[in-house]
């Protein structure tokens, strides 16, 4: 695992918000590396930074100060259409509350980020490659018997793993998962981070986000982070 | 492809759209049933008018007219742009019929049938001697007697429908007209005793010329009689020229003509007598000879136009609250969709793609039923009267038997695509909102 190369690197990241007439500092220099095919579980307390870090890491958000390179490629120095691309094509984020969207079916909502990259040509001609890929991840979430559903018709674990099935549908190098148990019982919570820790097994390069040490401790390295900086 | 299947989902799924396209159906709906029904009314209006007083008239509006006009009509008759000119005699007199205690001020219009005729559709408005204009002022009961020809609303009364009752022959009427010739200065002619000429006229037909004003107060008699009726003098006066054009003359085109050759007589005629009436003539085309009666429609017209402005505002703002209130509740679809990949643009596009469905939508809804409905409003107006004895269109004041339902495609179409531009414009704010929003401000948050 040492040898392999570092996919994430965060060097010096500082983000701070303005709040009424103060600015709140919440990451004050982070330094972090992930290596390709690591489980990284970052926990804190609440307030501490983690999804704000996760949201910097998947390009949903812009630190302050400090570089994250993907790759070697400096995250910040992307243009907003290699941005875009970055998001659809490199990582995959698995929220706390699901964000599923509610119009679309189990299937259309996992093919979505196969669709979002394409015109309505390019999706006629892809369509069919995108369909077996997502009915794959379908199976393998054990979701096959769902496809038609809509997801107010799931349980939350259900909705979880069409979150997850919806994160992996490009393939992406980096998933990224922000308390992906945080709206879930323990035992839902549990076949969750089951199969979080099958597709680490499989080569997937896994950033979660929690609170709970426990939760962690199922991650090859837990990264503690505390007002704003990682601890050593 | 993704926004159109959300554009398709948010349409069947989101009943706040249904609203948003039931209110630009209203929209549209309204100003293309009153649109069709005011354009029709303006332009039948504007019609008949022309119809009325043919192309181009050269007159004044004082009642002592203008003398010199034979002369002048030859000339005008030597053009090859003039088809066909009609002199008129226009004055106010006090009519009663005999036998009955009907006595009212009415417009007197002296004209030769058969020159007035060729000139306007004064053939068409005639009941009874339509297809002989010669005979006009020959009533068919007396043929040796002077006839005159009244004014529909004059002539007849109309049945609660608003239909008029026609006998088969005209009835034998005898009616005085009275009236104070007027001497080239203006004043007052000393007739025998007293200032007043009367002559007596057997009613020889009605016209329709469809202008409420005209069919509720005119008279026609012969030119002849109407000049010795209402104009005293030597020299034999009229108020107005008629001239209709030839096919294919501009209008513009022809009456500078006419304007022409009238300021080179008016020149010529300058050291003949009573030469000073030649000064208040006018030569002015239809549109403006009927101005006065013609301009308060338009302005009406362009009232409505105003007030239909205020329409498209308010569709706007509606579309706004809607689509406001669609990308409020959209928030975390926004920030979903950004999170695999969407860009600004395509959100922004997402939004008003979805916005110019709704208004194609609507506006396609409310083009279509407004269609039909035009399509049916007669019979719809006649069912309401039938049924429930409520006249919505009063033929006495319209002058038109039905109500105008004919759609014009160019309006149409521009008022759809006002009504989809307005959509555009209504959803342009929320659209750039959820465009610009930042995904981290929305996935933080539970579901809404």
């Amino acid at each position: 695992m040492d040898k392999a190369h570092a996919i994430l690197k965060a060097a010096g990241v500082r983000k701070s918000y303005r709040m009424g007439a103060t600015r709140v500092e919440v990451l004050r220099g982070i330094e972090l590396t992930v290596r390709e095919g690591e489980f990284v579980a970052i926990i804190g307390a609440s307030g501490s930074g983690k999804s704000t870090l996760l949201h910097i890491l998947g390009g949903l958000d812009r630190p302050d100060k400090g570089v994250v390179q993907f790759s070697g490629r400096d995250l910040n120095r992307m243009r907003a259409r290699e941005l875009n691309r970055y998001r659809n094509e490199m990582v995959g984020f698995v929220f706390q509350f699901y964000h599923l969207l509610d119009e679309l079916n189990v299937l259309e909502n996992i093919v979505l980020p196969a669709m979002v990259s394409r015109s309505v040509i390019g999706w006629l001609l892809a369509r069919r490659a995108a369909t077996k890929r997502a009915m794959e991840l379908l199976e393998q979430l054990g979701l096959k018997e769902r496809i038609r559903h809509k997801p107010y018709q799931l349980s939350g674990g259900e909705r979880q793993r069409v979150a997850i099935g919806r994160a992996l549908m490009n393939r992406p190098r980096l998933l990224l998962a922000d308390e992906p148990t945080g709206n879930l019982d323990s035992v839902t919570g549990n076949g969750i981070l089951k199969v979080f820790e099958d597709l680490n097994r499989a080569g997937q390069t896994i950033v979660m986000v929690t609170h709970d040490e426990r939760i962690a401790d199922r991650a090859q390295r837990v990264i503690v982070l505390e007002d704003g900086r990682i601890r050593a | 492809m993704y926004k159109l299947k959300l554009i398709t989902r948010y349409l069947l799924k989101r009943r706040i759209t249904h609203f948003a396209i039931l209110a630009v159906a209203l929209c549209v709906f309204i100003v293309v049933v009153v649109m069709t029904i005011m354009t029709g009314l303006v332009q039948d209006f504007k019609q008949k008018n022309h119809r009325f007083v043919g192309d181009c008239v050269v007159g004044t509006d004082s009642l002592v007219g203008f003398p010199y006009y034979e002369e002048f009509i030859e000339k005008l008759k030597g053009t090859a742009f003039v088809e066909a000119v009609s002199p008129a005699v226009k004055s106010y007199g006090l009519l009663s019929v005999r036998d009955q205690e009907v006595r009212r001020g009415v417009e007197i219009l002296g004209i030769d049938p058969v020159l007035h005729a060729r000139t306007t559709n004064f053939a068409q408005t005639l009941h009874y001697r339509g297809s002989q204009p010669d005979k006009a002022f020959q009533p068919a009961y007396e043929p040796n007697a002077l006839g005159c020809i009244l004014g529909i609303d004059l002539a007849l009364m109309r049945s609660a429908q608003g239909n008029y009752v026609y006998d088969d022959q005209p009835p034998d009427v005898a009616i005085t007209l009275t009236c104070f010739p007027l001497t080239a200065g203006g004043a007052p002619a000393k007739v025998g005793a007293g200032l007043v000429e009367t002559q007596h006229f057997y009613y020889s037909d009605h016209s329709q010329s469809g202008i409420a004003h005209v069919d509720g107060s005119q008279i026609y008699i012969p030119l002849e009689q109407a000049q010795k009726l209402c104009m005293a003098g030597t020299l034999k006066r009229v108020n107005a020229i008629h001239v209709k054009f030839c096919q294919g003359v501009g209008l513009s085109e022809g009456r500078a003509q006419v304007a022409a050759m009238w300021q080179e007589f008016k020149r010529a005629k300058a050291d003949a007598p009573d030469s000073f009436l030649l000064d208040a003539v006018l030569v002015q085309d239809w549109k403006e000879y009927r101005r006065a009666v013609i301009a308060p429609m338009e302005k009406e017209q362009v009232l409505l136009s105003l007030m239909f402005i205020l329409v498209g505002v308010t569709t706007v703002f509606i579309v706004f609250v809607v689509f406001y209130m669609i990308v409020s509740h959209k928030r975390k679809d926004v920030g979903v969709l950004k999170s695999v990949g969407s860009s600004n643009v395509s959100i922004l596009a997402l939004f008003a793609g979805f916005a110019f469905v709704i208004g194609c939508l609507g506006s396609g809804i409310g083009a279509l039923t407004a269609w039909l409905f035009l399509s049916k409003i007669n019979w719809i107006e006649g069912q309401l009267f039938e049924r429930f004895g409520f006249q919505l269109w009063d033929r006495s004041i319209y002058s038109i038997g039905d109500i105008p339902n004919h759609v014009e495609f160019p309006v149409l179409a521009t008022i759809v695509g006002c009504a989809i531009v307005s959509c555009l414009i209504g959803a342009l704010f929320p659209a750039y909102s959820a465009a610009r929003l930042r995904p981290v401000e929305t996935l933080h948050t539970g579901p809404v």
